[in-house]
């Protein structure tokens, strides 16, 4: 069988994940909300160190620092669309934050070796465990799912809000559960490509599809799609040539279809 | 010497200027805080934050880039941020109908590219995981005199250009459509501005490390337009707190071994957080 041991985690848990970026990335392009996108990311780097720094896991260290700075954006920032600034201020503290994690990790196993920066930074999928894969995707698709449940609101709060808070939807409870849910899949994209590179599985597939088509549910399924795709492509060029790392390439080819969209 | 920090400052200063490198730290660090507390002011008041975090990401692959070419990294850093520069100003012709939402996908997807190339080409490099921390998150360590004469003159150069084209630059910035009419060539501005943040940039990464670029760059400028509306004033106040920001960092660094990243950007975000505060109860 091709797919066992851990090339079959990996593409289990990339399926699943880029299945919930790609989603998610299609409304995160829509409302322009890329940046805060990045800023979860990071979150998720001082997250998992500072998990690592206290002993404890990395994942658990990634959801509750996502989750709970999602929430954090969606208050601080006005109507809950964060501004420029204060992302870009909260994104550099956690970074700092996180580099402090870091020396304490590094001072508390005696040698520097970056190992653990260069995993949580820019992935580490083929090193999922059969568990670690299945909770994974687990996840992954219960996030996708959550989204789809919230879907038409938080299309009609995206598109014209005035318009869908005279409609009496709660276009700011929806804006918060996004961030919520777009924290949920930073964290589990981080184990996939890592923190510093799931934008480009969150806005390169999103950004494509948007290009192509304008109708909303066919530009969900086609960021989805564009999103798998990259993840398999991505995943098979690091396992047939050695020396490419996976987090590399599936961020690569997901821009390469970004830029072929912007070319045609 | 085992530093200590004690309540006696003028023996603090002394000691924190007792080791040749420190002094090298020191400066560097204030050049680059200067510069780019400056171009900042001027990236905030533009809402291009967003191009100036992607031009810090294009400076990683640039420095992997020059290392595996045996080039010196400074090399590297111009260079791509340069291109980077370049790419983002060509964004804006190409983003068509959606506009904003696309240009900010594709501003963000260049971050994320620039730094996956950067990672292969470390992977490909080889045995550089213990240089990954340094050049993301910067080191006090190893400034050599020719880097602070380096960065002393990209520095000039880019305060040269804001001196000399500040004042259609803020015309442009704050209204493009009358400066347009008043014959400002708003683009080429637009243009010029993006390289000069490159510059800035890429000098300052040097120092900061290329994810740490913000507490610098962005950190000041926000604070200040917090606390006032003046023009020349908040450009000064950013200056002096860009230099407050890098000497806390570096002191502190230097006292406790911890990193100065983290003590910048955590005096950035809690005088962010004061002036926001001071600013909100002001206004009721």
């Amino acid at each position: 069988m091709p797919f066992s041991g851990f090339l079959g985690n990996a593409v289990l848990a990339g399926s699943c994940i880029a299945l919930a970026s790609g989603l998610i990335g299609w409304f995160v392009v829509l409302r322009s909300q890329v940046f805060a996108g990045d800023a979860l990311s990071h979150v998720a780097f001082t997250g998992a160190l500072a998990a690592a720094a206290a002993g404890l896991d990395l994942r658990a260290g990634l959801l509750v620092a996502t989750v709970v700075v999602a929430l954090l954006l969606g208050v601080l920032g006005e109507r809950a669309r964060a501004d420029d600034v204060t992302i870009g201020i909260v994104l550099v503290w956690t970074l700092g934050l996180g580099v402090f994690f870091l020396d304490l990790f590094n001072a508390g196993t005696g040698a520097a070796d970056g190992t653990i920066a260069a995993r949580t930074l820019f992935g580490s999928i083929f090193g999922l465990t059969a568990g670690e894969a299945r909770l994974a995707a687990v996840l992954a698709v219960g996030t996708a799912g959550a989204l789809l449940a919230i879907g038409r609101p938080l299309l009609f709060a995206s598109i014209d809000a005035p318009l869908a808070l005279a409609s009496r939807v709660p276009v700011r409870a929806l804006g918060l559960a996004f961030l919520v849910l777009l924290g949920l899949v930073a964290a589990e994209a981080t184990q996939a490509v890592g923190a510093l590179l799931l934008l480009g599985l969150i806005a390169a597939p999103a950004g494509a599809a948007q290009r192509l088509t304008a109708n909303p549910y066919r530009g969900m399924a086609l960021a989805t799609g564009i999103a798998l795709l990259s993840m398999w492509i991505g995943l098979a060029l690091s396992y047939w040539i050695s020396g490419l790392p996976p987090g590399s390439t599936v961020t690569l080819v997901a821009v390469g279809f970004y830029a072929l969209t912007i070319a045609i | 010497m085992n530093p200590r920090f004690t309540l006696d400052l003028p023996s603090d200063v002394h000691q924190l200027l007792a080791y040749p490198f420190m002094v090298n730290a020191l400066e560097a660090a204030s050049v680059v805080a200067v510069m780019a507390a400056v171009v900042g002011w001027f990236m905030v008041l533009r809402g291009e934050t967003f191009a100036g975090h992607t031009l810090s990401m294009m400076s990683f692959p640039g420095a992997a880039a020059a290392a595996l070419a045996g080039l010196p990294l400074a090399v590297g850093y111009f260079a791509f941020c340069g291109i980077g520069a370049v790419i983002i100003a060509g964004a804006a012709e190409v983003s068509g109908p959606a506009g904003q939402s696309q240009r900010s996908a594709i501003i963000g997807t260049v971050g994320a590219a620039a730094l996956a190339v950067g990672y292969l080409l470390l992977s490909l490099y080889g045995g550089v995981l213990e240089s990954l921390e340094s050049l993301l998150f910067g080191s006090i360590l190893g400034v050599t005199r020719g880097q602070v004469l380096t960065l002393t003159l990209v520095a000039a150069c880019v305060l040269v250009f804001v001196a000399l084209a500040g004042r259609p630059l803020f015309f442009a910035s704050v209204d493009g459509p009358l400066a347009r009419a008043s014959r400002v060539p708003v683009r080429s501005l637009a243009v010029a501005f993006l390289l000069v943040l490159g510059l800035a940039v890429a000098a300052t990464v040097q120092i900061t490390g290329v994810l740490l670029v913000f507490a610098l760059l962005v950190a000041p400028a926000g604070i200040a337009r917090e606390l006032t509306t003046r023009i020349g004033l908040s450009l000064a106040l950013s200056v002096l707190l860009g230099l407050l920001i890098a000497w806390v960092g570096l002191g502190l660094s230097y006292y406790t071994n911890y990193s100065p990243g983290f003590f910048s950007t955590t005096l950035a975000i809690v005088m962010f957080a004061l002036a926001r505060a001071a600013r909100r109860l002001g206004r009721n």
